[in-house]
């Protein structure tokens, strides 16, 4: 069967939109090809910085030919409704049209016969749709087209469009359209000064290699091992070791047609230089990798850079270039570094007074504050020194005005534990200054110095309530200020420590901290725990634990210390995988649906102690003996936080409460023995709230 | 590069040459050579020959060296390319023609930077002005690592979309040429070509005013005339727009270029204002802002004007 090659060449793709670009093409031509009755046998996209390429082979000739029948008027229907007939079904007569017997009335068949078309003519159609309408994140007019209405929009000027369709055997067909004036054909070109000149190409394989031929490796992934594999060797042959970068990796690979990697050099001075400081200059700036001693670890004064030609120099002039680039930057770097040891970091604070960090919340400065206040509050519950802790939120952002943060965001908080060493602060003081702003995510590391502790649950529960107050919250994908990440950050620090604090009093401070003050204060701690809730169920829900528990706990009401509620919830998680809290949680809510409809009838509830008077049998009396022990229990198991302890109390209700619904029924024609048992089921339920709220689990 | 000129006229070692070998190559291309305008700005782009002349659908092509003013990067005249007055070279062809990326490495090679012992490449680069209402697609140019030029599409400018799209090129030209001629300091530069007594560097035109500059900029600037001087500017930009309405119908407009010139000023006197350090950060927006309604109301005048194609 025949194979497609499409490719779109233009002028230079960014290197972070080509890798998406390529899968968007292959999803989309297939999507199609498979709408138009076209199964294909495989399909794989490509992206060099000027070439987006797709091939697609086992494509069937022809599209498979339609048969359908139908339903047309009856026999000596009225001449309008025959005429109809035949005009939506294309038949010149009656004649043509089956007759199918039924017993309400013999009627008319069409049989429509729709033939498939040419895959070539299907793709001459499906291309260019796909083309105008492709998703580039930012696209652009160009050229004389661009002042005319509905110019062709590309991510950059588009210059040639190769399709072709054939067999492997014979010479393909070009796939003929235009689109904005470029005609498809199979003519592409080479790399921009290796091999500029047009090549002509008939199917995916000489293409490929014609391609290769004009120093162009098509496939990313190859020129990535190229890079990786080269910079490896080159690197270990004079005894270092390459700083991986996957991400730069990914980048380089974009930026370059044909990757020819060189090592150049820079003056060891500049290694005086923290070594972030040094990687984030030469990668952000230069799109280069650094090196390290591989005896040592430490960084030498080598980098790697990619090139995108074999120069006629062997390259000297390419690494000199580099070379003379990187200096000043790193001179720079050495600069501002020096500058910033100069002054201490509590002098760099007053300026803080004039940078607003939300309108509504006040500046930088007054943040600083609430934090420090904060920070001091939750240290003695987290076995953090309050001096310490105090100083450490006083200190951690003002790195923030530094110049090596101002140039290089991404060090924000490493900056600041160097200048804190600097200057002679506690090694914790310091680390907290870098720490508190983790975990940043899922998988960043969590703190475990309490004094990093104390400033990242200040920082972060500031924040929280500070957004909060000014009804700032993240909906639906809107989350601009981060607060998801800031609540899970506060989860992961209190549940990784075994932290224990209640997050309603710490919120209360913090609000009370504000000078905002949302109409509705009392609620805001509460509401701000609900969202901790949501977080944690999503939490549990990625770590595949079931979340629905959360609700089960949360609905208890009053509970605030995460760590306790996390606990509960493992425990009660491990007790319904057996079969007594399968089995006991059939009988809650069972007895749950009952009283809901029995509560429901007689419009009112069944609360209070059951009379033991009225006990007639002895699967009541012993139920209700059990619930008693189970109550007090549980009950003293929870308030020691042995929460196992609590669920094997728990166990022990399910043979009472098996046996009761298997002998009793709660309906009894007696209205005070109804009565009485449907407040033993209550009990029940309210028993079984010492642990958590059943109804709220789901089956 | 020309073969034939004299030594002290080549570009790889003579500053002027270096400026001179741009200009007849872009005149080769057919773009006017202009001369610098006669403001103090910021970039070569803010020049009406690129802003106003950027919008309507008549073809333009031009190029001209325009000195750049930035007086926050001043140094005074420590640092080895940081200055805050420095010449940019301005390239502008409406509508972008189909090989202006071949032409723009053509005049690489005119000025000594030969793709075969070179690493070029065209690094992703969007661009946007917020004070002038603008944004293109394109690219910087780096030539062995080195941001050398700075490639735009313009899709948007003054607020206004472009019909047909302008190609814009912008050589930083003191970089280059420090790169041609190998110097490692701006002020080292050759600017004449000529060696021993007849020599004159960059240094010896630019040093003293980088100084007094920077001085000027940071410390002495009077700010409260300067501030008088934005609200003069922004007033009369306004007024010239509102007078310069035909029959005072917002069909046709007889005085864009002159408006545009004060919100070219006030957009300088921003800058000095800045870099003084008198603005907060939440001020400095509203400036910003307050330019770019001056930018987006001369481009929308000047799309009323003969040369901005109004018919």
């Amino acid at each position: 069967m025949p194979d497609l090659l499409l490719e779109l060449f233009s002028e230079e793709i960014p290197a972070r939109m080509q890798a998406k670009a390529a899968d968007d093409l292959r999803r989309m031509v297939t999507e199609k090809l498979v709408a138009e009755g076209l199964v294909y046998e495989g399909a794989k996209a490509f992206s060099t910085p000027r070439r987006l390429a797709l091939t697609v082979h086992g494509i069937p000739a022809r599209q498979p030919d339609l048969k359908t029948e139908r339903k047309g008027p009856k026999i000596g229907a009225p001449d309008a409704a025959v005429q109809g007939f035949l005009k939506a079904t294309g038949l010149s007569s009656l004649d043509e049209a089956k007759i199918q017997r039924d017993p309400k009335g013999d009627f008319y068949i069409a049989l429509i016969e729709k033939s498939g078309r040419d895959a070539i003519d299907v793709l001459a159609e499906i291309l260019p749709v796909i083309i105008r309408t492709f998703p580039w994140p930012k696209s652009m007019r160009w050229g004389a087209r661009s002042g005319k209405p509905g110019s062709l929009s590309w991510v950059r000027p588009l210059h040639a469009i190769t399709a072709t369709f054939g067999l492997e055997t014979e010479e393909p067909d070009v796939v003929k359209f235009s689109i904005d004036g470029i005609e498809t054909g199979q003519t592409t070109y080479g790399h921009r000064f290796m091999a500029p000149a047009a090549i002509s190409v008939r199917r995916f394989e000489d293409y490929e290699a014609k391609l290769k031929a004009a120093k162009v490796i098509l496939d990313p992934q190859a020129r990535k091992d190229i890079i990786f594999a080269d910079a490896k060797e080159l690197t270990f042959a004079q005894g270092f070791e390459l700083v991986e970068d996957q991400a730069l990796l990914d980048e380089v690979s974009g930026l370059v047609e044909w990757p020819v990697v060189m090592m150049g050099s820079f003056e060891q001075e500049y290694l005086a230089i923290p070594e972030e400081v040094i990687r984030a200059t030469i990668r952000n700036n230069q799109k280069c990798f650094v090196v390290r001693d591989a005896k040592t670890g430490k960084l030498t004064n080598k980098f790697v850079l990619t090139a995108n030609i074999e120069a006629s120099d062997g390259g000297k002039t390419i690494v000199a270039g580099n070379e003379r680039v990187i200096r000043p930057r790193l001179s720079d770097a050495k600069f501002f570094y020096e500058t910033d040891l100069k002054t201490k970091l509590e002098d760099r604070l007053p300026k803080f007074e004039q940078i607003v960090f939300h309108e509504k919340l006040g500046t930088q400065a007054a943040r600083i504050k609430r934090i420090g206040r904060l920070a001091a509050e939750i240290a003695p519950l987290v076995g953090a020194d309050v001096a310490k802790a105090t100083r450490a939120a006083h200190l951690a952002k003002a790195d923030l005005l530094t110049e090596v943060v101002g140039e290089f965001p991404e060090v924000q908080g490493l900056m600041g534990k160097y200048y804190a060493l600097a200057q002679g602060e506690d090694a914790s003081i310091a680390a907290a200054c870098e720490e508190h702003y983790k975990p940043q995510g899922p998988t960043d590391r969590v703190p475990t110095d309490p004094v990093s502790v104390a400033v990242a649950l200040a920082d972060k529960i500031d924040t929280l309530v500070g957004f909060w107050a000014i009804d700032e919250k993240p909906t639906g994908s809107k989350d601009p200020y981060a607060l998801r990440r800031a609540a899970l950050g506060v989860i992961r620090l209190i549940a990784e420590n075994a932290l224990r604090l209640s997050l309603m009093k710490v919120a209360a401070s913090a609000l009370a901290g504000l000078s905002a003050k949302p109409a509705d204060a009392e609620k805001l701690p509460s509401d701000l725990l609900a969202f901790f809730a949501d977080r944690l169920k999503v939490q549990l829900r990625e770590q595949g634990a079931r979340h629905d528990l959360v609700d089960a706990v949360f609905a208890l009401g009053g509970q605030d210390d995460l760590l306790m509620i996390i606990r509960r919830v493992e425990a009660l998680g491990k007790f319904l995988e057996s079969d007594d809290g399968k089995n006991l949680l059939a009988g809650i809510k069972r007895a749950s649906n009952i009283l809901g409809i029995e509560e429901k009838k007689d419009k009112r509830s069944f609360d209070g102690s059951p009379d033991a008077a009225l006990y007639g049998l002895d699967e009541e009396k012993a139920l209700a003996k059990a619930i008693g022990e189970v109550k007090a229990e549980a009950s003293a198991a929870v308030a020691k936080e042995d929460f196992a302890a609590a669920m094997s109390a728990m166990a022990k209700l399910r043979p009472p409460v098996d046996a009761f619904f298997e002998k009793v029924r709660v309906n009894d024609d007696d209205a005070k023995v109804r009565e009485n048992r449907l407040k033993l089921l209550n009990e029940i339920r309210s028993a079984t709230r010492a642990v958590a709220d059943f109804s709220k689990i789901q089956d | 590069m020309d073969a034939s000129l004299p030594a002290h006229m080549r570009p790889e070692r003579s500053f002027q040459g270096f400026i001179l070998a741009l200009q007849t190559f872009w005149a080769e291309q057919g773009c006017v050579i202009l001369q610098p305008y006669d403001m103090e700005m910021g970039a070569g782009t803010f020049h009406p020959a690129t802003t106003l002349r950027a919008l309507g659908p008549k073809p333009w092509n031009a190029a001209y060296v325009q000195p750049s003013r930035r007086p926050k990067d001043g140094r005074y005249g420590e640092n080895p390319n940081r200055m805050q007055h420095y010449y940019q070279f301005q390239v502008i062809m409406k509508p972008s023609p189909p090989n202006l990326q071949e032409l723009y490495l053509k005049s690489l090679a005119a000025i000594g930077i030969d793709s075969s012992v070179h690493d070029i490449r065209f690094v992703e680069d969007d661009w946007e002005s917020p004070t002038l209402g603008a944004w293109g697609l394109g690219w910087e140019c780096w030539c062995d690592g080195m941001e050398v030029s700075q490639f735009t599409y313009f899709q948007q400018v003054a607020g206004v979309e472009c019909a047909p799209v302008a190609g814009e090129l912008t050589y930083g030209l003191e970089r280059l040429a420090m790169y041609v001629q190998g110097v490692d300091r701006v002020y080292d530069l050759n600017f004449n070509g000529r060696d021993g007594d007849a020599k004159v560097t960059y240094g010896d035109v630019f040093l003293q005013a980088e100084r007094e500059y920077s001085k000027h900029n940071f410390e002495v600037a009077d700010t409260t005339m300067l501030f008088e001087q934005f609200k003069m500017a922004e007033t009369a930009c306004k007024k010239y727009l509102d007078a310069g309405w035909k029959d005072g119908k917002r069909e046709a407009h007889l005085m864009a270029l002159p408006a545009y010139d004060q919100c070219i000023k006030a957009s300088h006197v921003f800058n000095l204002l800045d870099a003084r350090g008198v603005i907060s950060v939440t001020e400095r927006q509203s400036y910003i802002l307050r330019v770019r309604e001056l930018a987006k109301a001369c481009g929308e005048a000047w799309i009323h004007t003969e040369a901005g194609g109004a018919a």
